[in-house]
């Protein structure tokens, strides 16, 4: 298993390390926040005239699902402006670390009960239920926006560390997911330093960083999706132990424990939700779109009912049968619900491409709505850049369909090769086959969708 | 210490400096430019509803459309219907030498309620001897048509449409005041053909052989120009209720099936009429349609265009309608 460390890298520990550079461009990005709020309360409603939903739907979305999580895993965790304001309160400094180090442990624990996923997974299907309005109004976006600055400023001020994004942030818990398959890690390098250092520094912080927001010991890493990529645990090693790695995708991607159950419907929740975002948003059913959008309507809530349904009981519901058939096929010393999580880890790849190819079906065809409000954010007929003209066109729109095709011909094989490797450490080889059907199915199902 | 402050000020910077840069352009600094928004009526209409400026100073809009394509016209003006895409703010600059109150509407199809759309300007002079255009009165007034009152012929009993190829046919030479404009203006076809079948020369016809003469009367006092314009003016304002080929079926009309109703603004909407049917048409004159359009229908749905239109385009609309029920007037 071979891995790259960027470290070694001139200049990388100082870019890394220093805390400016991570500051300014998360500065910056909440800036941005701030005119996106302010141009969903004060823009135009047009939606694709206003910044709030072109750079925040379309361009940040594009950016975050093509690119961010593939390659860099949870990185935008690491300059999300979100939980900014209030980490400032929490660490009384912008910039820190304080002189006594560890303020981050300042505030109360999280409940135990729900340290895990499950707010989040509720989080995201709750904003899923409202997403075509959400994605069309600029001015629900900017009350989105703002609830979520406010709701991660009141836990910070409550709970410790960053409590919003790992257990509330309903984005978090995706990126956290397909975090895993990402080809960029955090880890240590050498277990035995981080077993005797008994003041674990990293987690608990010291004078040049502040302890773990994450609420994570990096001594014990051995996957992505809880580590947020702060840089914190690299400033506060006292021996240089901690290394930020390339490796080839997904090698962490551990098959021999599973996932949690929580985890498990992350990616049910993830697919589902994608299945039903092409349906709505990409095909040819108008009253489908119509219900979607008449919140609080009779068909809003057969559509509200739909969308839970389908990716709370249908999805899991018919990958435990799956799942149980694979186990009488090879019965294997597992029970079904290890059976059940383990297995579940394959529509990772599987969700995530689906998730692509539904990016890049509107990145495509709307990204050239980003020139005109670039140079008039609010559509108030301002041209800053001179683009304010610019009419829309959409960009190789006869090579999206091609491109959905690969990548979820991509991720179909991705789940098959995750699909064997798992059915080789549960030493039952034969239950890949039922599996390896259901993501095909699946996989068909998304392709009828996307390419009609 | 002193590294904490820098980086607070420069957070600070970076966080609200393009906010305040945008606060600053946007509610301190005033560019002279009046933003005028559009909405469906349903959603506001025209925001502001009425603009105020003084004669020949130059009155700069900035158009914002903030749900669909709307239109915007200053009645009576040379300028050109101007569209307002959403999301792609317009500018246009007026300048008016007269004072008085000026209506601008849409002139897109927006909504149901598209007719609805307009508002005003206003514009004041502070010089005495400029003197307001005060128009006309129009003629269903100076006639003392009731519009309100029922004109519809509903014992009509016309075996065929009226021709006036065949009443050119009939080699009868009509007198000169049937071929007149004043005559057409002031009488429905009821009545020129009650005068026609009164004359001497109708001894020998018979009622369809008359209502082929007033097939002759009518476009004799309507010119091809006239015409044009008024199917243009119809296309763009009327056919949404009426209907292109005035059926009154129109994609913002009730349906025929349908009952009386009150939209969604309060008013009651019925059925369009058929400009088609010579019972609902041939008892009306062109001074009490162009009432009707000018005043509006009162309760109907129909809306008043009276403030739109020139006393030129309302008579070259209502010379149009007569082109459904008179077949030989579009050829």
């Amino acid at each position: 298993m071979t891995r790259i460390t960027l470290n070694s890298l001139p200049g990388f520990n100082f870019w890394v390390k220093s805390r400016w550079p991570q500051l300014i461009i998360r500065a910056a990005l909440l800036g941005g926040f701030l005119i996106a709020i302010l141009a969903g309360f004060f823009g135009t409603q047009v939606g694709n005239g206003n910044i709030s939903i072109v750079a925040v739907w379309i361009a940040w979305w594009a950016a975050l699902i093509l690119v961010a999580v593939p390659i860099f895993g949870r990185g935008w965790c690491s300059v999300c402006p979100i939980p900014m304001p209030g980490e400032w309160l929490q660490n009384k400094a912008v910039l820190g670390p304080p002189d006594s180090g560890s303020s981050s442990k300042s505030g109360r624990r999280f409940p135990k009960k729900i340290h895990n996923i499950w707010l989040q997974n509720g989080a995201f299907s709750a904003l899923a239920l409202f997403s075509v309005v959400i994605l069309t109004r600029p001015i629900v976006t900017g009350w989105i926006l703002l609830a979520l600055i406010l709701v991660a400023v009141g836990v910070s001020l409550v709970y410790e560390r960053r409590a919003f994004c790992r257990y509330l942030c309903p984005v978090g818990g995706f990126i956290g997911l397909y975090s895993q398959l990402a080809p960029l890690e955090l880890r240590v390098a050498d277990s035995s330093i981080c077993a005797s250092h008994k003041e674990k520094s990293c987690y608990r912080g010291n004078d040049q960083g502040f302890g773990c927001p994450w609420d994570v010991y990096p001594g014990g890493l051995t996957a992505n999706t809880n580590c947020g990529l702060c840089m914190e645990c690299l400033r506060t090693c006292e021996y240089d132990n901690i290394l930020i790695n390339l490796r080839s995708s997904g090698d962490n991607f551990s098959q021999v424990r599973g996932q949690g159950l929580d985890t498990s419907f992350k990616a049910f929740i993830m697919l589902g939700s994608a299945m039903i975002y092409s349906a709505v948003m990409l095909g040819p059913w108008s009253e489908l779109k119509d219900a979607a959008y008449q919140i609080g309507s009779l068909p809003w809530w057969g559509y509200a009912i739909a969308l839970l349904a389908l990716t709370w009981v249908a999805l899991p519901g018919l990958f435990y049968l799956t799942t149980r058939a694979a186990h009488k096929l090879t019965p294997s010393l597992r029970n079904p619900k290890q059976t059940f999580n383990i297995y579940s880890g394959v529509l990772v790849p599987l969700s995530l491409t689906a998730w692509i190819a539904f990016s890049l079906s509107f990145i495509f065809a709307n990204g050239s709505y980003l020139w005109p409000v670039l140079s008039d954010p609010f559509g108030w007929g301002w041209n800053l850049f001179g683009t304010a003209g610019i009419d829309w066109t959409p960009y190789l729109t006869q090579f999206v369909k091609l491109l959905q095709v690969v990548v979820l011909t991509a991720g179909l094989f991705w789940a098959a090769r995750k699909t064997r490797q798992a059915a080789a450490v549960m030493k039952a080889p034969r239950q890949a086959l039922p599996v390896t059907i259901f993501t095909t199915f699946v996989t068909f199902i998304l392709l009828w969708l996307f390419i009609g | 210490m002193k590294t904490e402050i820098i980086a607070r000020a420069a957070v600070l910077l970076l966080v609200f400096g393009a906010s305040l840069v945008v606060v600053a352009t946007r509610w301190v600094h005033d560019d002279g430019v009046v933003e005028v928004h559009a909405a469906m009526p349903e959603n506001g209409g025209w925001l502001p509803s009425n603009i105020s400026t003084q004669v020949n100073e130059p009155l700069q809009l900035r158009l914002i459309s903030d749900d669909v394509v709307h239109g915007f016209a200053l009645v009576q003006s040379d300028l050109e219907p101007v569209d307002i895409i959403p999301g792609k703010p317009i500018e246009i600059t007026l300048n008016f030498d007269q004072p008085g109150t000026y209506t601008f509407y849409c002139t897109r199809w927006c909504g149901a309620n598209h007719w609805r759309m307009r508002s005003t300007i206003t514009v004041e002079s502070d010089t005495p001897n400029l003197i307001e255009n005060e128009p006309s009165p129009p003629l269903y007034l100076d006639l003392g048509i009731d519009l309100d009152a029922p004109h519809e012929i509903p014992d009509l009993d016309l075996d065929r449409l009226p021709s006036a190829d065949r009443g050119q046919k009939l080699g009868i030479d009509l007198p000169g005041r049937y071929l007149s404009r004043e005559y057409y203006l002031s009488h429905s076809p009821n009545q020129a053909w009650e005068d026609l079948r009164a004359e001497p020369f109708s001894v020998v016809l018979n009622d369809s052989q008359v209502w082929d003469l007033v097939a002759v009367v009518w476009p004799a006092a309507t010119t091809n120009q006239s015409l044009i314009v008024g199917q243009e003016l119809y296309n763009q304002n009327c056919a949404a209720c009426h209907g292109a080929d005035g059926r009154g079926d129109g994609v913002f009309a009730l349906d025929p099936s349908d009952t009386p109703e009150i939209d969604s603004m309060g008013n009651e909407v019925v059925h369009p009429p058929d400009f088609n049917d010579p019972t609902q048409m041939y008892g009306a004159s062109p001074a009490l349609l162009q009432g009707k359009i000018l005043r509006g229908g009162m309760g109907t749905g129909m809306p008043s265009w009276g403030q739109i239109f020139s006393e030129d385009q309302s008579w070259a609309l209502t010379d149009y309608l007569w082109t459904f029920s008179f077949q030989d007037l579009k050829e």
